[in-house]
């Protein structure tokens, strides 16, 4: 029987990899995904599950190890956080490239500087083209499913990608919540050990990380991309599948009260929970808002994004990073520049929110709806703003 | 019938550009690539094989008389050989 416990979520997602059979992880710990370190080489320590847990020295090294296991056909795992993920970004497009299934674990954190170790989007958005398929979980018992699940999407034969799961550090990583662990029988079921296309052994000879010249690089890019974009679908179906053991149901664009709404709001990761109660809110008060929660960045789910905002007449877009010099926040290009060739498309405000562990409570997100409603009422067109900032 | 150097279309690429025949590497000419190639002088050579060691590309080889020659399909002409033979036994000569 699936049991719920009271864990902090940062140590649910070492348990739930300590679910996954896997063979070997490496992670280096880093604030706010140490627990998620500490708590895996517990697990292997302790005798728990039968992998083996390599301190490396560094995260440049903890995502070249684990890639190297991968190559070998073993079902590996890492987890890293802001600066920590900054210094895995010359590997992380060859781990793509070399269609190597990794699972990581992203405790989303602001990168420096100011030095800060609180919680934003500004650590996994420089890492956008780097071709990893990329999640985001709002809430405890989704980083646990979504740990699970990407296991089986990162090595499912049509897909051979890595994967990073994006938890934000804090907000999510040190909060206790009620999570219910499925059945370990039922999990070895959905999730049976990895079959790789190939695997690094001196009786088999295949070469992995071979040079590609002029005449062969973009060809091998556009497949590369293919593939990314072909991920969506077995996605889809492994989320089905989940739905069908476990209950719960998965989406790339997930929606809160947003059919009728004409405005709607779109949010990535924890902050999507507490827009929710923004949204009851202001439907208590007759306003027609709506949420979009965005739960996989990559590859960009253009389809649902577009029927879920198809009857809206404002989006507002909100961003937890910074894109220096840009149009607005990274999350709201991508949206602007995805709905651009429809013939009927909402107004789009964007809102970059929560730098930094700032804080994002009900009352800023009701605020934010009144003024974009009002600002959008008046016709004003307008790029992103910086919501909450003084002066 | 002439061997295919590249895949058609990117949709006959291998996963992750992974190659399954081994020693494939020997079917691509590197040697095309020189400017220079070295030659060996045998009246200098005292047959210590240092050219052996340091050509970083593995292609001189030891003939039945114990001298030296480069195997030019894959020789890159970097001069490395030349560089560290002691006792002055290979000059690089400009490919013309």
């Amino acid at each position: 029987m699936a049991k719920r416990v009271g864990m902090e979520v940062g140590i649910a997602a070492a348990e739930a990899v300590g679910m996954c059979n896997i063979d070997m992880a490496a992670v280096y710990p880093i604030t706010p995904q140490s627990h998620i370190a500490e708590h895996l080489s517990e697990i292997v320590a302790d005798g728990r599950i039968d992998a083996e847990f390599v301190t490396v020295e560094s995260e440049h090294t903890s995502i070249s190890c684990v890639s190297g296991a991968s190559a070998t056909g073993a079902r590996v795992y890492t987890a890293t956080s802001s600066q920590g993920l900054l210094y895995m970004h010359e590997i992380l497009p060859i781990v793509s490239a070399m269609r190597l299934p990794v699972v990581m674990g992203n405790a989303n954190r602001a990168i420096s500087g100011p030095i800060n170790i609180w919680n934003d989007h500004s650590d996994i958005m420089p890492q956008r083209d780097a071709g990893w398929i990329v999640l985001f979980a709002d809430n405890g018992q989704e980083v646990v499913d979504l740990t699970i699940q990407s296991f089986k999407i990162a090595e499912h034969k049509e897909v051979m990608l890595p994967i990073c799961l994006n938890m934000d550090g804090f907000q999510l990583t040190h909060t206790v919540e009620l999570i219910e662990f499925p059945d370990q029988k039922k999990v070895d079921k959905f999730l049976p050990p990895r079959k790789p296309l190939a695997t690094l052994h001196p009786d088999n000879p295949v070469s992995m990380g071979t040079l590609g010249m002029p005449e062969i690089y973009a060809e091998a890019r556009k497949s590369q991309d293919v593939a990314l974009i072909n991920s969506k679908q077995y996605i889809l179906q492994i989320w089905d599948e989940w739905e069908k053991m476990f209950g719960r149901r998965y989406k790339p664009v997930e929606t809160y009260r947003a059919d009728d709404a004409e405005i709607l709001m779109l949010t990535m990761g924890s902050m999507g929970e507490t827009a929710e109660l923004a949204v009851d809110q202001l439907r208590e008060k007759g306003m027609s808002v709506g949420l979009v929660k965005l739960r996989l960045w990559r590859p960009f789910p253009f389809e649902e994004l577009k029927a879920a905002v198809k009857n809206a007449k404002l989006l507002i877009v909100t961003d937890r990073a910074v894109s220096f010099g840009g149009s607005g926040g990274p999350v709201y290009i991508e949206v602007k520049a995805g709905l651009y060739h429809e013939k009927e498309r909402p107004l789009i405000y964007n809102y970059i929110i929560g730098l930094g562990g700032r804080d994002v409570p009900v009352p800023c997100f009701v605020e934010m709806f009144e003024a974009a409603a009002q600002s959008a009422e008046k016709g004003i067109v307008k790029d992103y703003e910086y919501y909450g900032v003084r002066g | 019938m002439k061997k295919k150097k590249w895949p058609e279309t990117w949709r006959t690429i291998n996963p992750g550009c992974m190659v399954f025949d081994a020693g494939n590497a020997r079917t691509y000419h590197t040697g095309s690539w020189k400017a220079e190639r070295p030659e060996w002088d045998d009246s200098k050579c005292i047959k210590c094989g240092i050219c052996y060691i340091f050509c970083p590309e593995g292609c001189i080889t030891q003939d039945e008389n114990g001298f030296f020659r480069a195997d030019l399909n894959y020789c890159k002409g970097c001069g490395i050989c030349a560089h560290e033979c002691w006792p002055g036994a290979i000059t690089m000569v400009e490919e013309g």
